[in-house]
C-alpha cells in the first residue's frame, strides 16, 4: 500500500500514530468508492462474467438441464440466418437514427442560437418530449400511425392516401426511427446549443470582415469548434440506439417480418419468450462487443476528426 | 452573437420553427384531446383537432381496469429511491475520484468506467437468474438495485467527478487545516457547492427510472407490482388490441405531471443537462 507523504505531520517524531492524516484520508477514499465498486461488481461485472459462461452452455429451462457445449452457441450465431436480418435492421436503425438525430439537433440548435424574442419558449417546446414518459409518447405515435389514424387522416384531407405505416417494412423502420428521434433530439439540441454559445464571437467578426459567407463561416468556424460535442453526442446516441427496446415492443413487435427486430429485441425474444437462455447470452456478448467496438472506434476518431479540444 | 437579423429573416425563422414544432408538440395535444373522445370519434374523419363530443368515463375506466393508483405509486417511489440512491453513491464516488488519494485510484476508476460499456440489456439474462435465486423476481428490488449501481450510476459518478475536479480546492484545504475530517468536508463544503451537478444527475436518473421498460417486463408478473410504462400497454381488449382512448387517458395521467414540473422549472432542467454534457 503506497500512502502519500503528508506534510502536515512533522517528521522525526518517533511515536507518530499509525493513523496519520494521509492514511485516514486514504481509508476515507476507499470507503467513499466502496458502494459504487461493490455495486458494480455485483450488478455489472459478475453478470458480464456469467453471461459469457452461460453463452458456452446449452440451457434447457423446461428440462432443467445446463450442459457445457463450448463454442456451439457461437457456431449457431454464425449460422443463424435470422441474425443477419436482425443485424441489418440494427444497422439501419442505428445509422438512420444517428444521422437524422444529429442533423436535426444541429439545425434546431442553430435556430435557437439566433437573437429572437421568445426563443426560450421554442427551446422549452422542442425539449418537452424528453420529459414525456417514453411509453406514453410511443403509444400516442402508435395511435397516430394507425392505418386510419391521425397522420393518414391529415394526409387524406389533402387527398393523399397514406400507407399502413407500422405494417409495411420500409415505413415501419422509418416510423420507429422518427418516433425515437423526436422523443430525444432535445437532449442533443441542448448540448449543441451550449457548444455553439461557447464559440468566441470574435471569430465570426473576423470572418465577416474577410467577407466569408454565412455557410462558409458555419463550415470553417462553427463545425470544427463544436466537433468535440459532435463526437460526444454521436457516441451517446449510437450507444443509446443499440438499447432501444420499448419503442419496438410497443410499435411493431419487431415486425413486419424481422424488419424492425433490432438486436436487443431479438435477444429479449430468444431469452425471455423462447427461453433460450444460452443463445440469448451469446447474443448479449455480441451486443457487448458491438457497443465496445463502436465506443472505442469513436474514441479513436477523436484524434483525427476533432479539431479542437478544451 | 451575430449581426441583427432583418425583419424578413426573422419572420421566416419564426415560420420555420413553428413548422418544425409540429411533431414535437402535436402528439401531446393529440394524446390529451383523444383521451376524452368517445371511442366512436377516435378515428373520425376528418380528424378532430378539438373534441366534438366528450367522454370522461375513459378516466374512471383507467382506474377500474387496473390497480392504476398502486402502479403510479410503484413508479413514483422506485424513481425516487433510485434517484436519491444514485445521488448518494455517485457523489461519494465522484468526490473520491476527484479529490482523495487512495491506492489504485486510477485502476478502480477505469474499472468503474467499464460499466458505461455494459448497459443492463447485455446482462439482463444473468441478472434475471441472480434475482431469481435471491427470490427477488416479481419484486421491485431489481428495478431499484440495478440502476443505483449499474451503468446509469456510473455515468452519474463520471459527471460528479468532472464537476468536483473543476471546483477550487482552497475552501476544502482551509477546512482541513481547521481539523475537519474527509466526510465532514464532503458533507459541509463540497456537496453544497455541487448542487448544479447533483440536480442534473437527479433529472436524468429520475427520467431513466421513470422510463424503464425492459426490466419491468422481465422481472414483474403481477399487475399490482407493475410500473407505469408496463401498465400503459395492458389496456387491451379481449383480442389484444389496444383500447385507444383508455390507453391515451392513462398515458396522459402518466405524462402530464412530469411535463408540468418541467415547464415550471424548464430553465434548471435545460441548463442542468447542458452543463452535464459540457463537462461529460
Amino acid at each position: 500500500m503506497v500512502v502519500a507523504q503528508d506534510h502536515a505531520i512533522p517528521e522525526g517524531r518517533s511515536s507518530s500514530p499509525f493513523w496519520t492524516i494521509a492514511r485516514r484520508d486514504s481509508l476515507a477514499g476507499v470507503l467513499f468508492i466502496a458502494p459504487q465498486l461493490i455495486g458494480i461488481s455485483i450488478f455489472v461485472l459478475i453478470p458480464l462474467g456469467l453471461v459469457f459462461w452461460y453463452s458456452l452452455h446449452e440451457w434447457n429451462v423446461l428440462a432443467n438441464t445446463f450442459t457445457y457445449t463450448g463454442a456451439q452457441n457461437y457456431r449457431m450465431l454464425i449460422e443463424d440466418t435470422n441474425l443477419l436480418e436482425v443485424l441489418g435492421a440494427t444497422a439501419i436503425f442505428s445509422s438512420g437514427l444517428v444521422v437524422f438525430n444529429l442533423s436535426l439537433a444541429l439545425l434546431l440548435a442553430v435556430l435557437l442560437n439566433q437573437k429572437l424574442a421568445g426563443i426560450t419558449i421554442f427551446r422549452t417546446l422542442f425539449f418537452s418530449p424528453v420529459v414525456v414518459s417514453l411509453v406514453a409518447w410511443t403509444i400516442v405515435w402508435g395511435f397516430l400511425l394507425q392505418k386510419n389514424g391521425g397522420i393518414n387522416g391529415l394526409l387524406q384531407v389533402f387527398g393523399i392516401e397514406g400507407p399502413n405505416w407500422l405494417r409495411e417494412e420500409t415505413t415501419a423502420m422509418i416510423s420507429v426511427i422518427v418516433v425515437q428521434v423526436f422523443k430525444n433530439v432535445g437532449l442533443n439540441m441542448i448540448l449543441f446549443l451550449a457548444a455553439l454559445q461557447g464559440v468566441p464571437n470574435e471569430l465570426y467578426e473576423a470572418a465577416r470582415i474577410d467577407g466569408a459567407p454565412r455557410f462558409k463561416q458555419f463550415r470553417r468556424i462553427t463545425l470544427p469548434l463544436i466537433s468535440p460535442t459532435i463526437l460526444l453526442t454521436s457516441i451517446i446516441t449510437i450507444v443509446g440506439s443499440l438499447q432501444v427496446f420499448a419503442q419496438i415492443a410497443v410499435l411493431t413487435q419487431g415486425g413486419p417480418g424481422l424488419s424492425t427486430t433490432v438486436l436487443v429485441y431479438y435477444l429479449y425474444q430468444q431469452a425471455f419468450q423462447f427461453h433460450f437462455f444460452g443463445y440469448g447470452s451469446t447474443l448479449s456478448i455480441l451486443l457487448f462487443v458491438i457497443v465496445a467496438v463502436l465506443t472505442f472506434a469513436q474514441w479513436q476518431m477523436r484524434k483525427r476528426i476533432v479539431f479542437y479540444e478544451s | 452573437m451575430k449581426a441583427e437579423l432583418s425583419p424578413r429573416m426573422k419572420t421566416s425563422l419564426y415560420g420555420l420553427m413553428c413548422v418544425l414544432l409540429i411533431p414535437f408538440v402535436f402528439p401531446t395535444w393529440w394524446m390529451v384531446t383523444s383521451s376524452v373522445k368517445p371511442i366512436s370519434d377516435i378515428f373520425a374523419f376528418p380528424p378532430q383537432l378539438v373534441p366534438q363530443n366528450y367522454d370522461w368515463t375513459t378516466y374512471s375506466k383507467v382506474f377500474e381496469l387496473q390497480p392504476f393508483v398502486q402502479q403510479y405509486w410503484n413508479s413514483a417511489y422506485i424513481a425516487a429511491v433510485v434517484t436519491i440512491g444514485t445521488m448518494i453513491v455517485s457523489s461519494m464516488a465522484g468526490y473520491a475520484f476527484a479529490r482523495i488519494r487512495f491506492p489504485f485510484a486510477n485502476t478502480i476508476f477505469m474499472i468503474v468506467l467499464l460499466g458505461l460499456l455494459i448497459p443492463s440489456e447485455v446482462t439482463i439474462v444473468p441478472l434475471f437468474q441472480m434475482f431469481l435465486k435471491a427470490g427477488m423476481v416479481n419484486t421491485h428490488w431489481p428495478l431499484i438495485l440495478v440502476p443505483i449501481f449499474g451503468a446509469p450510476s456510473v455515468f452519474a459518478t463520471f459527471v460528479m467527478r468532472q464537476f468536483f475536479v473543476t471546483l477550487p480546492t482552497e475552501l476544502e484545504e482551509a477546512a482541513r487545516v481547521d481539523g475537519l475530517g474527509r466526510f465532514k468536508i464532503f458533507r459541509k463544503i463540497a456537496l453544497p457547492l455541487a448542487k448544479p451537478a447533483l440536480a442534473s444527475v437527479a433529472i436524468f436518473t429520475f427520467l431513466h427510472s421513470w422510463n424503464l421498460f425492459l426490466e419491468p417486463i422481465v422481472f414483474l408478473s403481477s399487475a399490482e407490482k407493475f410500473t407505469l410504462p408496463q401498465a400503459l400497454t395492458q389496456y387491451t381488449d379481449a383480442y389484444g388490441g389496444p383500447m385507444w382512448n383508455i390507453q391515451l387517458a392513462a398515458a396522459t395521467l402518466t405524462a402530464l405531471p412530469v411535463l408540468i414540473v418541467f415547464i415550471i422549472a424548464q430553465k434548471q432542467f435545460v441548463e442542468g443537462l447542458a452543463h452535464t454534457g459540457l463537462k461529460g
